[in-house]
């Protein structure tokens, strides 16, 4: 039996009192795999937002069940739609990805050799060990989105929330990276937001549509009548030979 | 040489010294976080409270104070619950300051003495207690950074992530705020508020020539603004002009001789 880490009730949230997201429920339990779509503006990043805490629903609740481990660290992994950086900031690319440690750190702990290895390590795994000195400025889109993966998969979260990962890089990366995540799934539970779902439709388990509301798809198949059902317009790339169920059966 | 057996001299190396770790570090802070104008709106507010010190009669430096961690806080304030542009409050808050301290001068009957030495500084005339002050506060900012490294360039790199994870951003954040208040405010005495803004930044993007890490940033500017307050000390002494305006130019020179040091090196090596 899969444990639920959290969950949001009945949440109305958006910003300076503009409602973007009304009324969502949702579950995630541990070794899911959510593929999160909708149109531009449906407010999937700030139903992201919402779920890390990091904005405040208006009415409504999250609850963490799972999030918290015995330390009090928050287990998220994180990889933002955009990062808002200076590029100009003095920061390695390493020193970046051992950030994402910092939260497993008491507020005045130094790194130690060993998260030093494991950044190194980490690195390698994201193909850019030789990248480990270089300005994280200075990377190209793609490099820097890998450097920002890293991060957030390097304190083992118990949820990796990834917004749009597949902006910037390219196709091979983008096919080691749902392979990574397949194998990452098995330790966490992943909400992947993507414009593409046809691609990633053998690797997500479960649909969520978000378009204001939130329409939860317990399967991994879905067809453009259901998601004009769910107020989700969005067009799917057809793949497999019958014409109006748009995703093959994964299994 | 001789000046190393006049009290005034060596105080004003201990100043430079104090003043080179200060500056060296929030300089670099500022630097990377790109609150320059930020950092030139709180020197010029803290005008305002010399002018007050003036006009109650109490020691102008106090004044500054109160009027540059209040102006750094407030900027952050209303620029976040006003929903202002950011360097628009800064705009506002710089000349605003700057309007109270003209009008208490003005307002205080007689002569304001060592007016001059606010706006333009004067190493040599700094006394045992702005040492003791100057030497508090680079203790304290070193014993912080020292703790809260890691957490300070977190914080600066992406903002955002650290929130996620709950950590006290907005804490630390008006912690290093204050530091910067607290620091334009002791080196005032050195090269005044006119000057100020490049002992936090010139030594910075020498050292940025340098280096692209943080923590060496930090370590060269204090290094080089040491040669800098020094060479300019020297020259100021020597010429007899203003010690202010010597220490800025000595470190432009500086940033124009490694620039032009880098310049010609990748023009004579350029796939070194
Ligand atoms: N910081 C903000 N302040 C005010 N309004 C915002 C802010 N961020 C987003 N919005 C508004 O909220 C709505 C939803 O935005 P959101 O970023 O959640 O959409 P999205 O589904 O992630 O879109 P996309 O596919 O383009 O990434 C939009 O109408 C947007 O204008
Ligand atoms: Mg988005």
């Amino acid at each position: 039996m899969s444990e639920k880490i959290l969950e949001l009730q009945s949440v109305d949230a958006g910003y300076n009192g503009q409602r973007v997201i009304s009324e969502a429920n949702l579950e995630v339990y541990d070794h899911d795999f959510i593929g999160m779509i909708g149109p531009n503006g449906g407010g999937k990043t700030t139903l992201l937002k919402v779920i890390l805490g990091v904005l405040k629903p208006f009415r409504g609740k999250l609850i963490y069940h799972q999030i918290y481990d015995a330390d009090h660290v928050k287990r998220i992994g994180y990889l933002p739609q955009f990062s808002m950086i200076d590029r100009k900031f003095p920061i390695s690319a390493l020193e970046v990805v051992m950030s994402g440690l910092m939260p497993h750190h008491g507020l005045t702990r130094k790194y130690s050799r060993e998260d030093k290895q494991r950044a190194r390590q980490m690195m390698k795994r994201m193909g850019i060990s030789h990248l480990e000195d270089k300005v994280v400025g200075e990377l190209s889109g793609g490099q820097m989105q890998r450097v920002f993966l890293g991060r957030a998969i390097i304190g083992s979260p118990r949820l990796l929330i990834l917004d749009e990962p597949n902006t910037f890089v390219d196709n091979q990366f983008e096919g080691e990276l749902y392979e990574h995540l397949r194998e990452l799934n098995q330790e966490m539970a992943i909400i992947l937001v993507t414009h593409d779902i046809g691609t990633i439709s053998s690797y997500v388990k479960t649909i969520a549509c978000v378009n204001q509301q939130v329409f939860y798809h317990h399967s991994n198949v879905i067809t453009q009548e259901q998601l004009s059902a769910y107020n989700c317009p969005i067009q799917l790339i057809a793949h497999g030979d019958v014409p109006h169920t748009v995703l093959k059966r994964h299994d | 040489m001789e000046i190393f057996q006049y009290q005034f001299f060596i105080n004003a190396l201990w100043a430079a010294l104090f003043t080179s770790i200060t500056c060296g570090i929030i300089g670099t802070y500022i630097v990377s976080n790109r609150i320059v104008f930020l950092s030139g709106g709180i020197t010029h507010s803290s005008f305002g409270g010399i002018g007050v010190g003036y006009y109650m009669g109490v020691n102008p430096i106090w004044g500054a104070a109160v009027f540059s961690v209040l102006s750094a806080l407030g900027i952050e304030f209303f620029s976040k619950k006003g929903q202002l542009r950011h360097d628009s409050v800064i705009g506002i808050w710089w000349s605003f300051g700057m309007a109270i301290g003209i009008i208490f001068i003005y307002l205080t009957p007689g002569y304001a003495p060592n007016l001059m030495t606010y706006l333009f500084g004067s190493i040599l005339t700094v006394s045992q207690g702005d040492l003791l002050f100057m030497g508090l506060l680079t203790g304290v900012i070193v014993v912080f950074f020292l703790l809260f490294f890691r957490m300070i360039l977190f914080i600066s790199f992406d903002e955002s992530y650290a929130r996620v994870f709950g950590m006290p951003v907005t804490l630390i954040k008006s912690l290093l705020i204050s530091l910067v208040a607290l620091t334009i405010v002791v080196n005032i005495k050195v090269v005044g508020i006119i000057l100020l803004i490049s002992l936090l930044t010139v030594p910075q993007s020498i050292a940025n020539q340098f280096t692209q890490v943080f923590s060496r940033m930090m370590f060269y500017s204090v290094g080089i603004s040491l040669l800098g307050v020094v060479a300019g000390l020297l020259f100021s002494y020597n010429q007899d002009v203003p010690s202010g305006a010597s220490i800025i130019f000595a470190l432009i020179v500086l940033f124009g001789l490694t620039k032009a040091g880098f310049y010609l090196r990748d023009k004579l090596h350029p796939h070194r």
